[in-house]
């Protein structure tokens, strides 16, 4: 019970963190960050995989309507949960902790957790800027978009987890 | 029969992963055109209270801004005024103006980093705004009303892959279409300029009026830059907005009351 607290918890804060927040911030016409895949990555190793996706579509749904763009944020989340059993697999060579997530520190290691989450909010950020602009023509800006976004998502990811872990510890 | 199941038993994942994406894909696609943004009604009502109360307290830092804007069009409009009312005892003039109205409203929620911006106003259906209204600013045009709830609109800002706006540039009355590629939300672009033009960088460009949305003369722009094609094809410039869209907080709904009848005009043209 605690564990669904925990994620309910995190798909809220994230969710408003990026709505209310990141969507605000305007750095630079190219940059979008976006933290709020960081819920699906931390989503528990033992999740079944067509759970996963449906919290994948969930939050991209509920993504796409305070944002008024139906479709696209579901599109690009489903891609990443559908994507995150094999990265996983990729990024581990070795056998998994039975422990219920990703931490950065305590129990992977930030570089392992580096590796997985660059890579996933790489496929995330690639689908969604490529949905977004939806023309051939366009696909320049739309890759210069997604390469000036991912390390801004990333960056805000892992303070995010560094700063929860940390705050677990005590 | 058996090997059915067995297929699908083996592939779930993927499976669900693809009857997932096509539901995400229809939404995408069947909004993809102008008019099916309109479709999230009872969306527009939550996420408009939601980022009404973060408007409340965010927009309480910006009165003193958005009081001397409010000062700065109080005066050119009072300027136009006089320098109208001094003509009209000699002149019968029926100005497009009385087609027109404005109504004042809130923006509620902005963007401008996107790809696609859209702008959430206070005013609603109740407040009498439809669909395919136009939006202004103190300074410029703004968007186009998409999706009305009963409490709050959402409209396509002009920095959207479908805002096309007709304009014509002040000095020489020719017409053109101005976009937005993505990028800076300060340019907007005009393609397709015949080269018999002579535009010079600085010039001023307005709405023509001819979508009915906005009446003609508003100020949308000036040519920021201007790029003559190589091969004397049609040269294209991008354009200054007037507008500040980082910044806008007031905006102007505009009716058309003229608007249904010239629409039902463009059904009666013959099929091509």
């Amino acid at each position: 019970m605690n564990k669904v607290f925990t994620n309910g918890l995190r798909f809220a804060g994230l969710l408003i963190l990026q709505l209310m927040v990141l969507n605000h911030i305007r750095i630079g016409g190219y940059i979008n960050p976006y933290v709020y895949p960081l819920f699906i990555l931390m989503l528990p190793f033992a999740m079944p995989g067509w759970l996963l996706l449906i919290a994948g579509f969930v939050t991209g749904f509920v993504m796409d309507l305070m944002m008024s763009t139906p479709g696209l944020h579901t599109a690009a989340t489903v891609w990443l949960a559908f994507m995150r059993p094999a990265v996983i697999r990729l990024a581990s060579g070795r056998p998994l902790p039975e422990n219920a997530e990703e931490p950065g520190i305590t129990q992977l290691g930030g570089r392992w957790f580096f590796s997985y989450s660059i890579t996933l909010i790489s496929l995330h950020h690639l689908a969604l800027f490529l949905l977004e602009s939806f023309s051939f023509s366009q696909i320049g800006s739309s890759l210069y978009r997604t390469l000036l976004s991912v390390p801004f998502s990333e960056i805000l990811i892992l303070l995010l987890v560094y700063l929860f872990s940390s705050l677990k510890k005590r | 029969m058996y090997n059915l199941f067995r297929f699908l038993q083996r592939n779930h994942l993927l499976l669900l992963f693809l009857l997932l994406e096509t539901i995400a894909f229809s939404m995408l696609l069947r909004s993809n055109t102008y008019h099916r943004t309109a479709a999230f009604k009872l969306s527009n009502g939550i996420s408009g209270s939601i980022y009404n109360v973060q408007k409340s307290v965010t927009d309480y830092f910006y009165l003193q801004q958005a009081n001397e804007l409010l000062a700065e069009e109080n005066a050119r409009l009072r300027e136009e005024l006089t320098n109208f009312s001094g003509q009209a005892d000699s002149l019968k003039v029926q100005t497009s103006d009385s087609v027109y109205s404005f109504m004042q409203a809130r923006v509620v929620s902005n963007s401008v980093q996107f790809r696609n911006n859209y702008i959430i106003i206070n005013k609603g259906s109740k407040a009498g705004v439809h669909k395919d209204m136009g939006l202004i600013s103190s300074e410029g045009i703004a968007g186009i009303i998409t999706g009305v709830s009963e409490n709050y609109a959402t409209a396509i800002s002009l920095l959207h892959k479908f805002a096309v706006i007709s304009v014509r540039f002040k000095k020489s009355g020719q017409l053109a279409n101005l976009s937005w590629k993505g990028g800076d939300y300060q340019l907007g672009q005009i393609d397709h300029i015949p080269t018999h033009l002579e535009l010079k960088e600085g010039d001023t460009v307005v709405t023509s009026g001819h979508s009915h949305l906005f009446p003609p003369g508003i100020l949308v722009g000036t040519i920021a830059t201007y790029y003559p094609s190589a091969n004397e094809a049609l040269n294209s410039a991008s354009i200054a907005f007037f507008t500040d869209f980082n910044k806008l907080r007031q905006v102007y709904v505009v009716t058309n009351h003229h608007k249904t009848e010239i629409d039902s005009l463009v059904n009666t043209r013959p099929n091509e």
